[in-house]
């Protein structure tokens, strides 16, 4: 390991490093604008500037890689009146609106200005303007005269999205960041660009003019639009979410996250359920608590606890579903399901329905089959995750399923789980490949467990990681993507039918078929709720969705920034959000409103505090007691032994934009899938 | 000829005709095949020599497709060489560089002998769409300076007369002695050589 000098300190970091990491590992701040931990190196800025002694003149520390003896000094008058010069530099075409821009206090141009700059400038000169040429959509907003050049936004739209819509046009003074032909950025993760820019040129048009980033009161939570638990702040003025950004988890989303989960915050302020209903005269009427809780309990007293059937929805907490649970069997009933979904994961073997090599293990992997899944749609941070690991090279990819745009190339082996054969045959070659592999991963997609041979897809999956020796000593290549934020939590929980109770399938069809007289959707939205019609339904959630429209009483509970709660991502990964925000009109915390309902019910449950209904959860699985904390599961036997048809694997994510409640209900979402989404399904025919 | 130009009507489609596809195909075969992005600018060159001197955007997008590359870097090739153009230009394309040898060596004249007989400006293209006056930098022929190109062709050691003579030829549709106008052979000292008079033997 190279040893050198930084401002007189020894210090000695890893071979590769560049000056300017190993003044950050040194505890120095060196100012910079175009490097970027997760872009390639452009040293365009020259922000970044610093001395090395023997070198004829100033180094740029972000490109240049460290040496054993180098002597670099960060604080000399040269290096100083660098910082200052090329800051003046970067100033003469800035327009210094930063009263009327909006990464005003948290800009870095702003902020390095201040501490390296000069303060004045001696350029009396034309400062050029650049028109925006386009819209890139409804995410970004721009206002191109502010761009430094630094490089940024080009080089993301290439390297992370690979939908390389930015380019630079023009040259020299001329030059300018755009798309040229003035399309929008097509990418689940253009929100990303906003954070990227260090300047103004590039921020978000749905928060556009709305709050001051020194108004807001940040709080960490978990995101809940797909299974991956990316981590979250959630930024709050006077209660109201204004924004979510992403917060830096290198083992999950590391810095990014992807749009739903940044802008779909939007539909929580519409059509939310602010108050108890009842449902009287065919038409839901606003009741008290207690008249809510009369009803149910009316309903529900001396029914056969054979007869009720509870489902949680795809975005509920871990917290509420424990609760449900054990209100369920306080009622005797054992029809509780969490797959809402109808997967056929098993709850018995967790390394059979969690992504086992965890998602910083993409970074290791040197062979990935994906199955059945449109891992850019269900989970766009750990596809950015595997094109980036593809284009540092030695990955191979290939994909059983629909043949989509990835973003990066893949080899097409078919689109049915008769497809299997294949890979356990031996014979082709990227069986071969996986065979040879070191760390092969093969990850399966909720839409292809979810169907009706789901059981034998997820038994032939099996069969594929094992046969091709992907189990073993440290290292485990078998992966279930799931897209629901609540699923692991919930098969972690047991939130699956006990002895003899029904499924998703059973409650729905037993309820079609009168021997299910009541059902408790707990944010249960993307069921067939066509088949409750004769079926008494309690639905708790935050939106009047297809739930709350089928239902005879609705409570209405949170959504996920206004309750503290826990998730388990797809990984198996515990981890727990905090309260942003409060709930809205008379709502109430998800396992207070069942807590309180048991009461009603004379079944009152001994929980009166969260921590004693998180206390429970770590009774009921001891992986509860280790927050963010991730285990290796055993690996055993689970999956059916049959042969699965040989239908087409489909996603179950239509459009990206819009998959429960809260996006549906967006203005954002609505313009993204009008922007984005229509004209692909026009182009293909298949609208409607 | 820089900026992002979009007001020009742009054509539909574009394809090669199959006489440059069998010159982009010799280009295309001196690179090793998965890297075609090599050659992007012999091809946006072909290109432009089919298209009456100009690169819409179709046929910048045609070029990406055959360099399997995305189009906005071959957008962000053909913007930044002059030599590109990305708007319509005339049947005689006549750039003149004003960069400082050429300058300091009376390149204004020229370029006011240009407006004059031709009664445009930089920019623009006369009416009768035989000339388009452009101003470029440095051509690397200072040592003729000044100098202008027209299409393919040099025109050194310009003055205002020479300059005119030579806009006057094309207007009538003759061929203009091309390289430089005085009595200079090649690049070689303007009275005749100095030295190396003689060949050496070897
Ligand atoms: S728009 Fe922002 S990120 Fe892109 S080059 Fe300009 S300053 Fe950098
Ligand atoms: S950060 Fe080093 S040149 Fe920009
Ligand atoms: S300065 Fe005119 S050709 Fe070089």
């Amino acid at each position: 390991m190279p040893k050198l000098t930084i401002d007189g300190n020894e210090i000695e970091v890893e071979a590769g490093y560049s000056v300017l990491q190993a003044c950050e590992a040194a505890g120095i701040e060196v100012p910079r604008f175009c490097y970027h931990e997760r872009l390639s190196i452009s040293g365009n800025c020259r922000m970044c500037l610093v001395e090395m002694e023997r070198a004829p003149k100033l180094i740029a520390s972000c490109s240049m890689p460290v040496g054993d003896g180098m002597v670099i000094h960060t604080k000399t008058d040269k290096v100083v009146e660098a910082r200052a010069s090329v800051m003046e530099f970067l100033l003469i075409n800035h327009p210094l609106d930063c009263p009327i821009c909006d990464q005003g206090g948290e800009c870095d141009l702003q902020d390095q200005a201040v501490a390296y700059g000069l303060g004045t400038s001696r350029f009396t000169e034309h400062k050029r303007s650049v028109q925006d040429k386009g819209d890139y959509g409804p995410i970004v907003k721009t206002e191109m005269t502010r761009c430094i050049h630094c490089t940024r936004c080009i080089r993301f739209t290439h390297q992370v999205t690979g939908t390389a819509e930015l380019g630079g046009i023009g040259r020299g003074d001329h030059m300018e960041v755009s798309t040229y032909v003035g399309k929008a950025i097509n990418s689940e993760l253009s929100g990303n660009l906003v954070d990227l820019c260090p300047v103004g040129a590039l921020t978000s048009k749905p928060f556009a003019f709305s709050a001051r980033s020194w108004e807001l009161k940040p709080t960490e939570s978990i995101d809940v639009f797909d299974a991956v638990g990316s981590n979250i702040r959630i930024d709050t003025r006077g209660g109201e979410v204004m924004r979510i950004l992403p917060r830096l988890n290198e083992d999950v989303n590391g810095e990014w996250i992807g749009d739903k989960t940044r802008y779909a915050m939007d539909g929580l302020k519409r059509q939310r359920l602010d108050k108890p209903y009842v449902r009287r005269d065919g038409k839901l009427v606003p009741v008290s608590w207690d008249e809510a809780f009369n009803t149910i309990a009316d309903k529900l007293k001396g029914m056969d606890g054979k007869k009720i059937g509870a489902i949680a929805g795809d975005q509920a907490d871990c917290e509420s579903m424990i609760v449900l649970k054990d209100l369920m069997a306080s009622l005797g009933s054992t029809n509780v399901d969490c797959r809402q979904d109808g997967s056929k994961v098993d709850a018995g073997v967790r390394a059979g329905y969690t992504f086992n090599s965890t998602i910083a293990g993409i970074d290791e992997a040197d062979a990935i089959l994906l199955i059945g899944t449109n891992l850019r749609w269900e989970a766009p941070v750990v596809n950015a995750r595997i094109r980036e690991r593809y284009y540092r090279g030695g990955l191979k990819v290939a994909v059983i399923g629909e043949a989509l745009d990835l973003s990066y190339p893949y080899e097409h082996l078919g689109t049915s789980p008769g497809d299997f054969k294949k890979i356990t045959g031996g014979k082709d070659d990227f069986s071969k490949t996986l065979k040879a592999a070191k760390k092969p991963m093969v990850i399966v997609g909720a839409g292809a467990l979810a169907r009706a041979d789901g059981a034998d897809v997820l038994g032939g999956v099996r069969k594929i990681a094992e046969s091709r020796g992907m189990v073993k000593e440290g290292w485990n290549g078998f992966n279930v993507l799931h897209t629901a934020a609540s699923r692991v939590g919930g098969l972690d929980l047991g939130v699956v039918p006990g002895n003899n109770g029904k499924d998703v399938q059973g409650i729905l069809e037993g309820a079609a078929s009168g021997d299910i007289e009541a059902v408790y959707l707990l944010g249960a939205d993307e069921i067939d709720t066509a088949k409750l019609d004769k079926t008494f339904v309690i639905y708790q959630g935050s939106h009047g969705d297809a739930g709350a429209a089928c239902a005879d009483v609705v409570l209405p509970g949170t959504a996920y920034t206004e309750k503290s709660g826990t998730y388990v991502n797809t990984e198996g990964r515990v981890q727990r959000g905090l309260r942003a925000a409060f709930p809205r009109g008379e709502a109430k915390e998800d396992w207070a409103i069942i807590r309180a309902l048991s009461d009603a019910l004379g079944k009152s449950l001994p929980y009166s505090s969260l921590g004693d209904v998180r206390n429970r959860m770590s009774e009921v699985n001891p992986i509860f007691n280790d927050y963010d904390g991730l285990q290796a599961a055993e690996w055993s036997d689970f999956g059916g032994t049959g042969e699965p048809s040989s239908e087409a694997l489909v996603s179950p994510i239509e459009n990206y934009y819009m998959t429960d409640p809260i996006s549906r209900v967006s203005q954002t979402m609505a313009e993204c899938t009008e922007a984005f989404i229509n004209p692909e399904q026009q182009k293909t025919g298949t609208n409607g | 000829m820089s900026g992002v130009s979009q007001t020009v009507e742009q054509p539909e489609s574009f394809v090669f005709t199959d006489e440059t596809m069998a010159k982009a195909k010799e280009v295309l075969a001196k690179y090793p095949e998965d890297r075609k992005e090599s050659a992007v600018m012999p091809l946006l060159d072909l290109a432009q020599r089919q298209h009456n001197g100009w690169l819409p955007i179709a046929a910048m997008d045609y070029v990406a497709g055959i360099c399997e590359m995305a189009p906005i870097k071959v957008y962000e090739v053909a913007s930044f060489y002059t030599m590109y153009n990305r708007t319509p230009v005339g049947e005689n394309h006549v750039q003149i560089c004003t960069n400082i040898s050429c300058w300091l060596k009376g390149s204004d004249k020229i370029v006011d002998a240009a407006k004059e007989v031709l009664g445009v400006g930089f920019g623009q293209t006369t009416e009768d769409n035989k000339f388009t006056l452009s101003e470029v930098e440095c051509l690397g022929a200072c040592v003729n300076a000044p100098m202008m190109q027209i299409n393919d062709d040099f025109y050194e050691d310009l003055d205002s007369s020479s300059t005119k003579a030579i806009f006057e030829a094309l207007k009538k549709g003759e061929q203009p002695k091309t390289g430089p106008q005085g009595d200079r052979v090649g690049c070689q000292p303007a009275g005749g050589l100095t030295s190396l008079k003689e060949q050496a033997n070897a």
